[in-house]
């Protein structure tokens, strides 16, 4: 049956913007940038772990007509089909404080859960991102 | 056509100037909160935001907010000993009357009552804060 996970797909309203914040903000790597033409193949990873791909995708024509694209839009933009990615880290306060410090917005402060720190931030068009410091 | 494209880029930014102040109550949930300082998150008026918020979720502010500090509450009461009144003050509610006449008409019973259905299962909290809140009122 299956090997591993490779590949999972979010979307987002803009690549450019995608990437300053993925990337620029949140510290992920480029894996591939390509025009394949009639898309751009946008993925990200966390540094050290290029076999886990998240692809950025754009909702748009001619995948979607129009008026879909701009319901997914609208959806996305109001939280409601956003993904969520979980991420893990060894110091949750710190890097809670650092990407404070760089404008993300959060959704829950750093917490102590049954199975480690644990917290939330949306990425700019309304995804939800999680990251944890399992317990040791 | 750029008219409709405009109108969506409109209801985009709206979107996530409602959802900002949306998080902005989930994450601050148990302090006192008024719409005059979400609308503010939001960048619109007061009457506005509420408006708006009801149009984009479909419940006013104010009943977020309630559904919400009652979820943290369910939560809590059924994994953690601590005492009906704590909880009700750790979630936001100022008096035990108030959050016991809330939570019953939101969850159809008492907060003890509620209690006694025994401890959760384990899920990862966001997704607890998700879909255990209550759904309507009453």
């Amino acid at each position: 049956m299956f090997n591993a996970l490779t590949i999972s797909q979010i979307f987002v309203l803009d690549q450019d913007q995608a990437l300053d914040f993925y990337v620029g903000k949140l510290g992920l790597e480029v894996h591939t940038d390509a025009d394949l033409g009639f898309m751009r193949w946008l993925t990200v990873n966390v540094p050290g772990q290029p076999d886990r791909e998240i692809l950025l995708e754009r909702p748009g024509a001619p995948r979607m007509d129009e008026a879909t694209a701009a319901q997914v839009r609208e959806l996305l933009t109001k939280g409601a089909m956003a993904g969520t990615l979980f991420f893990t880290t060894d110091d949750c306060q710190k890097t809670y404080e650092t990407l404070l410090a760089k404008g993300v917005e959060f959704t829950d402060e750093p917490t102590k859960r049954d199975y480690g720190i644990d917290c939330g931030l949306r990425d700019p068009f309304g995804n939800a991102i999680r990251f944890s410091q399992p317990l040791s | 056509m750029w008219c409709d494209l405009d109108v969506g880029r409109a209801v985009e930014d709206t979107n996530r100037r409602m959802l900002r102040a949306r998080d902005t109550m989930d994450r601050h949930y148990a302090e006192p909160l008024d719409v005059a300082a979400l609308a503010r998150v939001a960048h619109v008026s007061e009457a506005h935001f509420i408006r708006t918020f009801r149009a984009t979720f479909g419940e006013t502010p104010h009943r977020y907010l309630q559904r919400r500090r009652v979820e943290r509450a369910m939560f809590l009461l059924r994994s953690c000993d601590r005492s009906v009144t704590d909880i009700c003050l750790e979630v936001g509610f100022t008096s035990l009357g108030t959050f016991s006449r809330t939570f019953r008409d939101i969850v159809g019973e008492s907060p003890s009552a509620y209690r006694s259905r025994g401890p959760l299962a384990a899920v990862p909290t966001c997704f607890a804060m998700s879909w255990m809140r209550p759904s309507s009122f009453g």
